[in-house]
């Protein structure tokens, strides 16, 4: 049975509907598939090959951030 | 001849190093660094845009990581630890890359350097394994102890980002370099082709540089006029200057044979 899920992604509270929820269905989730980025959870790197194994818990904090124009 | 930039064990032909931002859009980003001839380019690490479109653009579509060298900043960190968490998450984000530019401003107006944070940020990052480049004040002793801390390359500025006041304190530059033993590089500061000539003409190993460029009336132009001025300046430099003098008994042409 799905139970809800509060996370906050880049300072903002989101609500899941799911449970056994990993970075990379995460990633899925947000439409984030193939975009080149990097997660962390929690103040902690989240390894692009670990986002299938790391799951994710109620409460949860991350960060996800890519490349962009700067000097 | 060769005479490439080297940089935590890299070479590269270009002494220009520019910024990606600012621009209208990113194909005059790729114009105008195609233009300048860079070969690093710098890149901010934001924040995902959660919930943008797919397939939506992004600056390395235009900028592919195999073609540049990324040098990720941490433009807008205000602390020691902002900036090493920002810089770790642009390692994860390039692949394990480790050639970074560090920064930690001092004041959202003027956006000076705050150094006793840098240098506690500088302290982490080399022994964490990074080759740092580093903005910083143009003091001599500062820009020193950043060398003994293990930094690739030192970054004084030449006068306040995105301000193109050109370089305001050549003799401090020149101290700067005279003591450095790793590449000293003016970045922030320069507005026009000419800042860009004085910094190499002064020794400095290369340039770095946004506004002067992006914030240009035609930015491609200018990136080709900056990509010319570092090259003049580095030549000028190599060739040695003549003295200056205030007056010279020796013209240049020939005082016999003149008619009567």
């Amino acid at each position: 049975m799905p139970k809800n899920m509060q996370l906050t992604i880049n300072g903002k509270p989101r609500s899941f509907d799911a449970s056994n929820f990993s970075v990379a269905d995460l990633v899925g989730q947000l439409n984030l598939e193939g975009k080149r980025l990097a997660i962390e959870c929690n103040g902690e790197i989240v390894p692009r090959s670990q986002f299938a194994e790391v799951q994710l818990v109620d409460g949860d904090k991350l960060e996800i951030v890519g490349a962009v124009g700067g000097g | 001849m060769s005479d490439l930039l080297k940089i935590a064990g890299h070479s590269y032909r270009s002494r220009l190093l520019v910024g990606t931002g600012k621009y209208q859009d990113f194909a005059q980003t790729r114009a105008a660094i195609d233009a300048s001839g860079a070969e690093i380019v710098t890149v901010a690490i934001r924040r995902t845009n959660i919930g943008q479109t797919a397939g939506e653009p992004s600056l390395l579509d235009f900028l592919p990581p195999d073609q540049f060298t990324y040098l990720p900043n941490t433009a807008g960190c205000y602390s020691a630890d902002d900036a090493v968490r920002t810089l770790r998450l642009a390692r994860e984000l390039l692949d394990g890359h480790k050639l970074v530019k560090l920064e930690v401003l001092g004041d959202p107006n003027t956006l000076y350097p705050n150094m006793i944070e840098t240098i506690a940020a500088a302290k982490v990052l080399v022994k964490d394994g990074f080759d740092v480049m580093v903005y910083c004040s143009d003091d001599p002793i500062i820009a020193k102890q950043l060398e003994e801390i293990g930094c690739c390359a030192v970054m004084p500025l030449a006068s306040l980002i995105g301000s193109g006041m050109g370089i305001l304190n050549p003799w401090n530059l020149q101290i700067i370099i005279a003591n450095a033993q790793i590449p000293v590089l003016v970045d922030a500061g320069v507005g026009t082709a000419s800042d860009a000539a004085i910094a190499m003409e002064l020794g400095c190993q290369g340039v770095l540089m946004n506004t002067a460029i992006a914030a240009a009336g035609d930015p491609v132009r200018m990136a080709g006029a900056m990509k010319k001025a570092v090259e003049a300046g580095r030549e000028a430099f190599l060739a040695g200057r003549m003295p200056k003098k205030l007056y010279s008994a020796s013209p240049s042409s020939p005082s016999a044979g003149l008619i009567a």
